[in-house]
């Protein structure tokens, strides 16, 4: 299936990354957008507001973040592609509905376009403090997935590319842009809709009275019922059986959790999105995601320049992480250099799967990027 | 070139930003170039301090950020003492005729003046300022081909305003190429 051509701006465009997510999502499908404006994603849903009568779409101003990221959910199973935009404050007070998608299958898009934190913080500057909150920050245990832009750009395709996941695997995709991709202005190249890839709703065939919500298929996930249709199924965010109803018991819960997790992790390797730039023969790899991995780059380059043998692996998915990837590399590099734009959150991640290998992290508190020299020391000490 | 790092900077409702909008539209959508802008500006809507910082290249750009600025366009006095000492040397300043007065004195830079003002007052909105100077800066920099700033001006304008502006602009471009030709003379 390809792009509604209603919903897609076809040409060259020099616009900043909220705009281009706004685009993006409007190319995927997204007809639907409750939100609470939060500076620095404030101009994604000023766009959404312009856009959407135009497409037909709803954009709702909610009265806070619970609110917006619970309408959603509505909107979904009332047959609307949906989203929801905010930045860590608003992000904090979404997670407890972000658990109650992952729980109840519901296929939605989150974009946080982080800002320096915790609390208030730093509403105008850059961030990426809260990529272990995207993993942990709602309760229990769950697997979800993550996308991390490094350019307007891909701010547009890995929207497209969320609302795709959240449809296949029925789970929420988050969008973990920053401040200073949010607010760049680059070139955005939008293609023709026949040229977008668009994975539809899985919609059930099943007879009205054989339908059961949450009876998985090859891949671990049910199909969903169209509203209106006639099937009538009972939907909670307690642990529930294939029917929907609550199931509070031992088997219950580790059958339900077992399936929710493994639609997931036996797909890690489908679901991984690197960029790897002369990773093989190299002696330490910098890893990095986000705004970071261009100021990564510029790093890199000028160590090779020096005649270091340094490769460079970049997450377009952070979540589920490429363990796999790290893991293999491990056996062939001296080390790994995270740099991030936090006190040190994926670089745990790495050392988890580094084994041997030596790993150097690089933090900032936030506010800007980071000097690329400072990478620069890191990756010379580390191979010193 | 490899990568010019430009600031423009002024005060909110000069329309500064809109500025660093037309000429990096101008490079990455119609010349065949790369760039990438960043605005800063004050909380409030108008009066505070405002800034677009943009960069361009015939290669990818990566750090964001400028850092040593190549070309320097100030349109207030506040823009002129912050952001002059960053200006390499021999960098290409441009400052606005009425509005900024040059203390402390020019550092080595390749210096224009523009009369922003007093050809927007001419043209009869001076509202137009920050178009003339795009206009100015196309032609003193030569960094981006004129019929690339003019269709960037063309898709960056309201509606209805376009003759307006497309005037303001060519002002612009033909008062900075006269700059330009008195400076390159010879002696």
């Amino acid at each position: 299936m390809h792009a509604d051509p209603a919903g897609v701006l076809t040409g060259a465009h020099f616009i900043d990354g909220d705009h281009a997510c706004c685009e993006g999502a409007l190319a995927g499908g997204c007809r639907f957008v409750a939100g609470y404006p939060i500076t620095p994603s404030t101009e994604v849903v000023e766009r959404i507001a312009l856009r959407f009568p135009e497409v037909g779409g709803v954009f709702i101003q909610m009265e806070d973040e619970l609110a917006s990221s619970i309408a959603i959910a509505g909107a979904v199973w009332g047959g609307k592609r949906a989203m929801t935009v905010t930045s860590g404050p608003g992000f904090s007070l979404m997670m407890e509905h972000i658990g109650f998608a992952i729980m109840t299958e519901t296929p939605c898009v989150f974009v946080n376009v982080q800002r320096g934190g915790p609390s208030t913080g730093l509403p105008t500057l850059p961030a990426q403090a809260d990529m272990m909150q995207a993993r942990w920050g709602s309760h229990g245990d769950y697997e979800l997935i993550a996308v991390c832009p490094n350019s307007p750009q891909e701010c547009f395709d890995l929207t497209i590319k969320a609302f795709n996941l959240a449809e296949q695997y029925r789970v929420p995709v988050l969008v973990m842009m920053d401040e200073c991709v949010g607010h760049m202005m680059e070139r955005v190249v939008i293609p023709k809709p026949e040229e977008i890839e668009i994975f539809p709703r899985r919609w059930t065939k099943a007879p009205l009275d054989e339908y059961l919500p949450f009876a998985p298929g090859e891949d671990l996930v049910p199909d969903m019922a169209r509203a209106g249709q006639g099937y009538r199924f009972h939907m909670t965010g307690l642990t529930h059986n294939e029917k929907g109803y609550p199931d509070m018991t031992v088997s219950g819960q580790a059958r339900l959790l077992g399936r929710l997790i493994d639609k997931i992790k036996k797909n890690a390797a489908a679901l991984t999105d690197v960029v790897e730039d002369q990773v093989d023969g190299a002696e330490a790899v910098v890893v990095s995601y986000g705004i970071t991995s261009r100021v990564a780059q510029k790093a890199v380059q000028a160590v090779r320049a020096k005649g270091l043998r340094v490769g460079s692996l970049r997450l377009r998915t952070v979540w589920p992480f490429p363990e796999h990837l790290i893991r293999d590399l491990a056996t062939k590099v001296k080390a790994f250099i995270v740099p991030e734009l936090n006190l040190g959150q994926m670089v745990r991640e790495v050392e988890r799967c580094a084994q041997g290998a030596r790993v150097v992290s690089v933090p900032h508190a936030g506010g800007t990027v980071h000097d690329p020299a400072i990478i620069v020391q890191a990756i010379t000490e580390a191979l010193r | 070139m490899a990568q010019t790092q430009i600031r423009i900077g002024g005060f909110g409702g000069q329309g500064v930003i809109l500025s660093g909008i037309i000429i990096g539209r101008g490079a990455a959508i119609h010349g065949g170039l790369h760039a990438t802008l960043i605005q800063s500006f004050g909380p409030e809507a108008r009066g505070s301090s405002s800034s677009a910082e943009l960069i361009v290249a015939d290669e990818p750009i990566l750090y964001p950020y400028v850092k040593d600025v190549d070309m320097l366009v100030v349109l207030s006095q506040d823009a002129y003492a912050r952001f002059t000492p960053a200006l390499k040397k021999g960098g290409l300043l441009v400052t606005e005729a009425d509005l900024v007065s040059l203390t402390p004195p020019v550092p080595e830079a390749r210096h224009f003046v523009v009369p922003a003002t007093r050809l927007a007052e001419e043209i009869g909105r001076k509202i137009v300022l920050n178009i003339i100077t795009v206009g100015f800066f196309g032609a003193v920099s030569q960094l981006i081909p004129r019929e690339a700033l003019e269709k960037a001006v063309k898709e960056s304008v309201p509606p209805g305003t376009l003759d307006l502006n497309l005037k303001a602009f060519r002002k612009g471009y033909e008062v900075g190429l006269e700059q330009l030709a008195k400076v390159q003379a010879p002696a």
